[in-house]
């Protein structure tokens, strides 16, 4: 037994110094298992089996052909699986997502719905049995096209107010000395992170185990246990390493079908999407359709905003891609209007994806204040400055902070953009014409419920259990610190212990909310544990342990704007004979809150911001209409960013607190996205004269664009 | 994927045997095309004969002064040959832009000439293609098509074949060489493809069960100025939406030799005879590079969606043949 | 499980890390798979399954190579070489090393197959290999200098979707200048 210290004063700040992450050294030596990669005795490999047709039903499934072929074991459909309860309400407050609740009845909603698993003793068999497997449908017609002006379009309000209106717009718009009214697209995207779905379910002891790949141990748990009709603590769910989440990795077909097929079979049952599954079992941002109408007066202030934006969702299940949410926190007007409408199609069901709503949006609306700029002849950092509001546009509530013109100013500097001649198409170097752009990003700053166990071990080090996820966001190396810092210890001294719902309840890793989430649960929890521990208690063998909730303290938070800031910089390169178009250089400076640990979160930063360029120029989905399929739907159909498409990419932050968080972190998961596809659209007609206003800027659409002009730009 | 039988060949002879017995057999190389499409579904062999380890993977100068490639030769064997990269610089351009250099590493000279198209239509067996299907349709031509063909194509087919390499060969007036149970061929590049037509599940004009055992380049001395250009819609890793393989000697001025190629627009590498023949003896300059583009292109017939690729290839054509002409002007 | 030879399967011996491993596969098994389903090595990750991503990335005969896309059968006779088999004992591989050092990574999933290409590229790259980057591929011209553009266009055949791209270069960039610098080192030392 000893006697655990905190405080020593010779500990300095962990918070805000650079660490390398505390697995990485499992990361880079292979040990590190993934959900798919953990052994199990006797385990049986599911594969599931996709519709061909986008709508109608399964006639039949002839299951005695495939259950004699070799290794076969079992064929879970809607006509044997386990019934399952979809009538709740989950952990994040709203309804399951019905594609994950597999062989309910015989409907096809989409092409790529699960209509069966085929489980064998190797993967190879359960493939070609589900390969075999001859599946019936009494085909009905389809519509899987997401027009701007399609009939079924209604008003919905996902996590936010559909609709939001103030002023007369009409006239705002008409007593405005300078008017943009602009349609802006984007495609239908895919999170693709680089490990698949994958789950390993088995019952052990009248307990259910399941091993996965998710972004919320505990919200894995709970939806699992709602949907069997199970006691919570009947089920467990860990997902220790995570490769890429994105916003894909929550309840999904995999989990439930691996989760039947060991309930029927008595042993253990792994199913791992495939990747070609992923692109129609693992949710996608939508495709959206948006207008942007300003207006401004002489001196480029607005009088007049409307922003409108348009996805599709599937015939099961409502997702609202809130493209025009940006605007109620970003710009004000006399005259505001912003809506956010869906149309439902038969199409697998999008969800959340790295910055929902704010991504897509912000292209349109920071593409718009560009072309407002243009017409102004504005600087386009100077009409945003003079468009900074003093409080929410739409709320009327006070900012918690508001850097963004710090962002501005400091970008500004470092990107060398004083010495920009603002008139398009002047630069060229070689076969190349050279622009720069720029573009403002926000994103939410919130948290989430969590809590912590936190334990002093009786040789002086302290454990953190908390069901967190690392998705690769570096936040088992930040909560790291949080709690060395929170302990007053050396980060050496703490072990930070994440992904089991055996944990407790926490915040998903998602929204940018997880580490602030979790970081305020573990302070709290160490703010105890040192009280305990100031009264000289002796650590028995089994530690001190405390349990910290977060619900009464987030419960308390005075009503704010909440959000992080940035100011986005791109350089690009066009060979209008060739329609390439490189991004040689970037630059994010962002106001995110307290920066925990500088290496990881630069990294993230950057990560984002290489999402922009990938979604500016290589991202799309293309859908087939005769089918209702996606037309190559893989990794060399579907183009994400690779390393020659990456140049000099920088992130930096400004000094930024969030006065009422006890770290004062915000979160930087998902700003680096917002405004950077915008920032090298503006780059290319700086570049070219040409606005795109159809992502992504792909070579055919430089060629087909029409050229520039003189005096005047053209439109793609 | 269905199950399969599994043989390393010794040597060429018994390859060829191998799959003489049997119809459904293939023969593996690289694998990088092939066991993708197995995955895939698209090939379903009852067994490979796998030839990677044949005596196919040499690089050797001919008597006549070119050179003669094996089949099993790696892609990243034949782009880093000095040989090759001296004599032929655009050949190493070519195989250099295609894949990564982990398929280079695999990916071999027989199996590049013998890759399928990358149309999503082909890979994808819960929709039409009369390429892997023949009669059920071709989805592609009222479809997605924006990297489709825009020369030799017809409504069965209107895929691209993928390969960069054989576009460079294409130029470079390359011979397949191959092997039956009964003979040895060659096949001059410009006869190996087959046309479209009513047909497009026949792409090569190789005899049944024949092993290509190599490609025979002649001396070519206006290779030595030649160049690879490959656009595509990201920076690396991906096919071309298209691609130009040039070879241009110039001489006071004059276009004395050239030789040029297309990739990416049509069902084979596409040697664009009909622009070389306006080249040759024309002023070395951009009004003739147009010129011969346009006499090749006149030929093109885009579908809704991939008529930029006219204007690429036009553009490609002549941004290629001036870089060339300015480096022979130097 | 193991299925016993047959003409659809075969027993074979696979080197993998200069350790031999003796099992029965069946011909459609992947090199991938076997390493992963049946020789629990499964540092090396599957992402796409296609050659699409390079997340499987190898060392086969010490030429880095996609596992997905080599059937394990015809893997007998090569050696193969995995992330688990980089490291010396405690001592990290200079390339982990850099990779852990400048944060190389976030989800660590394309990680194993990033480093192993890394080091592949390192090796092309000193056999005087050009790349597509390379503005003159003639051997008269020289190797071309690993600059940030040759190592980008060499290393894109292993997606990052999390879009770690910058450090990964920069951890090649660092472990190749070490290489080379051991490389002069050890001329240094022949000569004397």
């Amino acid at each position: 037994m000893t006697t655990a210290t905190t405080g020593r004063t010779e500990v300095k700040g962990a918070v805000g110094t650079a660490h390398t992450r505390v697995e990485g050294r499992d990361k880079v030596t292979g040990a590190a298992r993934y959900a798919g990669e953990v052994p199990f005795a006797d385990l049986a490999h599911g594969w599931l089996a996709l519709s061909t047709v986008a709508r109608g039903r399964v006639r039949s499934i002839d299951t005695d052909a495939v259950l004699g072929m070799p290794g076969v074991l079992a064929v879970l459909h809607h006509g044997n699986a386990p019934r399952v309860d979809t009538d709740y309400i989950g952990l994040l407050g709203i309804p399951p997502d019905p594609t994950a609740a597999v062989f309910q009845d015989d409907r096809v909603p989409h092409a790529g719905w699960p209509v069966a698993l085929v489980v064998a003793e190797t993967p190879e068999q359960a493939r070609e049995a589900a390969e075999a497997l001859v599946v019936t449908y009494d085909e009905e017609p389809h519509d899987t096209a997401l027009t701007s002006d399609h009939p079924g379009a209604y008003p919905a309000d996902g996590h936010m107010p559909a609709e939001t209106e103030k002023g007369d717009l009409a006239a705002g718009l008409a007593s405005s000395a300078f008017v943009v009214d602009e349609e802006y697209t984007t495609p239908e995207e895919h999170h693709s992170m680089m490990e698949p779905h994958a789950a390993t379910a088995l019952w052990d002891g009248g307990r259910l185990e399941v091993i996965d790949s998710n972004q919320g141990a505990t919200w894995v748990q709970t939806e699992l246990a709602k949907m069997f009709s199970l006691d919570e603590s009947a089920v467990r769910v860990r997902s220790e390493h995570i490769g890429g989440g994105f916003g894909s990795k929550g309840l999904r077909a995999h989990q439930v079908s691996a989760v039947m097929a060991a309930t029927v079979l008595h042993r253990p049952v792994r199913v791992v999407m495939t990747r070609r599954q992923m692109f129609s079992l693992a949710g996608y941002r939508s495709p959206t359709a948006q207008r942007v109408r300003l207006g401004a007066d002489g001196d480029g202030r607005l009088r007049a905003l409307e922003h409108r934006s348009l996805n599709q969702t599937s015939t099961v299940y409502e997702f609202v891609e809130p493209g025009a949410g940006v605007a109620r926190v970003m710009y004000d007007a006399d005259a505001h209007r912003t809506a956010n409408h869906v149309v439902r199609l038969d199409v697998p069901s999008p969800t959340f994806m790295r910055a929902p709503g704010e991504a897509p949006g912000s292209f349109a609306i920071e593409s718009a204040l560009d072309e407002l700029a243009e017409r102004c002849g504005l600087d386009p950092i100077e009409l945003r400055l003079r468009n900074e509001p003093e409080a929410g546009p739409v709320s009327g509530l006070p900012f918690s902070s508001r850097n963004l013109a710090a962002c501005f100013r400091e970008g500004a500097r470092r990107f060398g953009w004083a010495e920009r001649d603002p008139r398009p198409g002047m630069r060229r170097n070689g076969r190349w014409l050279l622009g720069t752009g720029t573009a403002a990003a926000s994103f939410g700053a919130g948290a989430g419920p969590s809590t912590a166990l936190l334990t002093a071990e009786a040789d002086g080090t302290f454990t953190v259990r908390i069901a967190a996820a690392d998705l690769g966001t570096g936040a088992r190396t930040a909560l790291t610190l949080v709690a060395a810092d929170a302990l007053e210890v050396t980060p050496e001294r703490v072990r930070v212990r994440i992904g089991d719902s055996d944990f407790g309840p926490a915040m998903i890793a998602g929204g940018s909310m997880g580490t602030r989430s979790w970081a305020w649960a573990i302070t709290e929890a160490a703010r105890d544990l040192r009280e305990r521990l100031a009264l000289g208690t002796t650590v028995p063998p089994e530690g001190i342990t405390v349990r910290s909730d977060t619900t009464a303290a987030l419960g308390a938070l005075a009503q704010k704007e909440r959000h992080s800031f940035g100011a986005q910089f791109a350089e690009v390169a066009v060979d209008t004979a060739t329609g390439e178009v490189r991004v040689r250089r970037m630059l994010g400076i962002f106001a995110a809150g307290r920066i925990v640990n500088p290496l990881t979160a630069r990294n993230q930063l950057v990560g984002g911001m290489i999402w922009g360029i990938s979604m500016a120029l290589h991202e799309e989905a293309v859908r087939d209409r005769s089918t209702g399929g996606l037309y190559a739907p893989d990794l060399a159909g579907y183009h994400v960013a690779t390393h020659a498409d990456v140049g000099d990419i920088d992130a930096d932050w400004v000094e930024d607190h969030d006065p009422d968080d006890p770290v004062g972190i915000k979160g930087v998961g998902e700003i680096g996205i917002v405004g950077a596809a915008a920032a090298v659209a503006n780059a290319v007609w700086h570049a070219t004269g040409v606005r795109h206003r159809s992502l992504p800027i792909r070579p055919d659409r430089v060629l087909s664009a029409t050229a520039p002009t003189a005096g005047g730009g053209a439109d793609a | 994927m269905r199950e399969f039988g599994y043989q390393r060949a010794g040597d060429v002879s018994g390859a060829v045997a191998l799959i003489a017995a049997d119809p459904d057999a293939r023969y593996l190389g690289g694998g990088t095309n092939l066991v993708d499409l197995m995955k895939a579904g698209v090939e379903r062999p009852a067994r490979l004969v796998d030839v990677r380890e044949l005596p196919l993977d040499g690089i050797e100068p001919t008597p006549e002064g070119g050179l003669r490639i094996g089949a099993t030769v790696t892609n990243s064997d034949l782009a880093a040959h000095p040989e090759v990269r001296r004599r032929y610089p655009a050949l190493t351009q070519a195989v250099l832009a295609g894949a990564s250099g982990q398929l280079r590493n695999m990916a071999t000279v027989g199996g590049n000439l013998l890759q399928r198209t990358r149309c999503g239509y082909f890979t994808d067996l819960s929709k039409p293609c009369n390429k892997r299907a023949p009669g059920s349709g071709c989805p592609a031509v009222t479809g997605e098509h924006h990297n489709h063909a825009i020369l030799g194509a017809t409504d069965h087919c209107v895929a691209v074949h993928p390969s960069d390499m054989g576009v460079a060969l294409a130029a470079l007036d390359a011979a397949v060489t191959y092997e039956t149970s009964d003979r040895q061929g060659k096949s001059p590049i410009a006869d190996f493809y087959l046309p479209v037509g009513d047909t497009p599940h026949r792409e090569t004009a190789l005899p049944p069960g024949a092993l290509i055992t190599g490609v025979v380049l002649p001396p070519a001395p206006v290779a030595a100025r030649s160049r690879y250009r490959k656009v595509r819609e990201r920076a690396s890793y991906a096919f071309a939406i298209a691609s130009v393989a040039a070879a241009l000697d110039v001489e006071d001025g004059v276009v004395r030799d050239a030789r040029l190629a297309f990739g990416a627009v049509a069902s084979r590498p596409w040697r664009a005879r009909a622009a070389e023949s306006v080249l040759i003896g024309a002023p070395a300059d951009g009004t003739t590079f147009g010129t011969a583009a346009d006499a090749e292109l006149a030929a093109a017939r885009p579908l809704p969606d991939n008529g930029y690729k006219v204007t690429l290839v036009r553009n490609l054509v002549v941004a290629v043949l001036t870089e060339l002409a300015e480096e022979a002007a130097r | 499980m193991a299925p016993a030879p047959s003409s659809t399967s075969s027993a074979v011996t696979l080197n993998i890390n200069g350790e031999k491993h003796q099992l029965t596969v069946d011909h459609r098994t992947t090199l991938l798979d076997a390493l992963r389903e049946r020789l629990d090595l499964t540092g090396t990750k599957k992402g796409c399954d296609q050659g699409q991503c390079g997340a499987c990335t190898v060392l086969v005969d010490g030429r880095r190579a996609v596992a997905c896309l080599n059937l394990a059968v015809a893997a007998e006779g090569r050696e193969i070489t995995t992330i688990e088999g980089l490291a010396e004992g405690d001592r990290l591989h200079p390339v982990q090393q850099a990779f852990l050092d400048l944060d190389g990574y976030q989800c660590g999933y394309c990680t194993p197959g990033q480093i192993c290409s890394a080091i592949a590229v390192i090796e092309e790259h000193a056999a005087g290999w050009p790349s597509a980057a390379t503005e003159d591929v003639r051997p008269e011209a020289g190797p071309p200098p690993l600059t940030p553009e040759e190592i980008r266009e060499r290393m894109s055949g292993n997606l990052c979707r999390c879009g770690a791209y910058v450090s990964i270069v920069q951890a090649v960039a660092r472990a190749a200048e070490a290489h080379g610098e051991a490389d002069t080192e050890s001329a240094k030392e022949t000569a004397a």
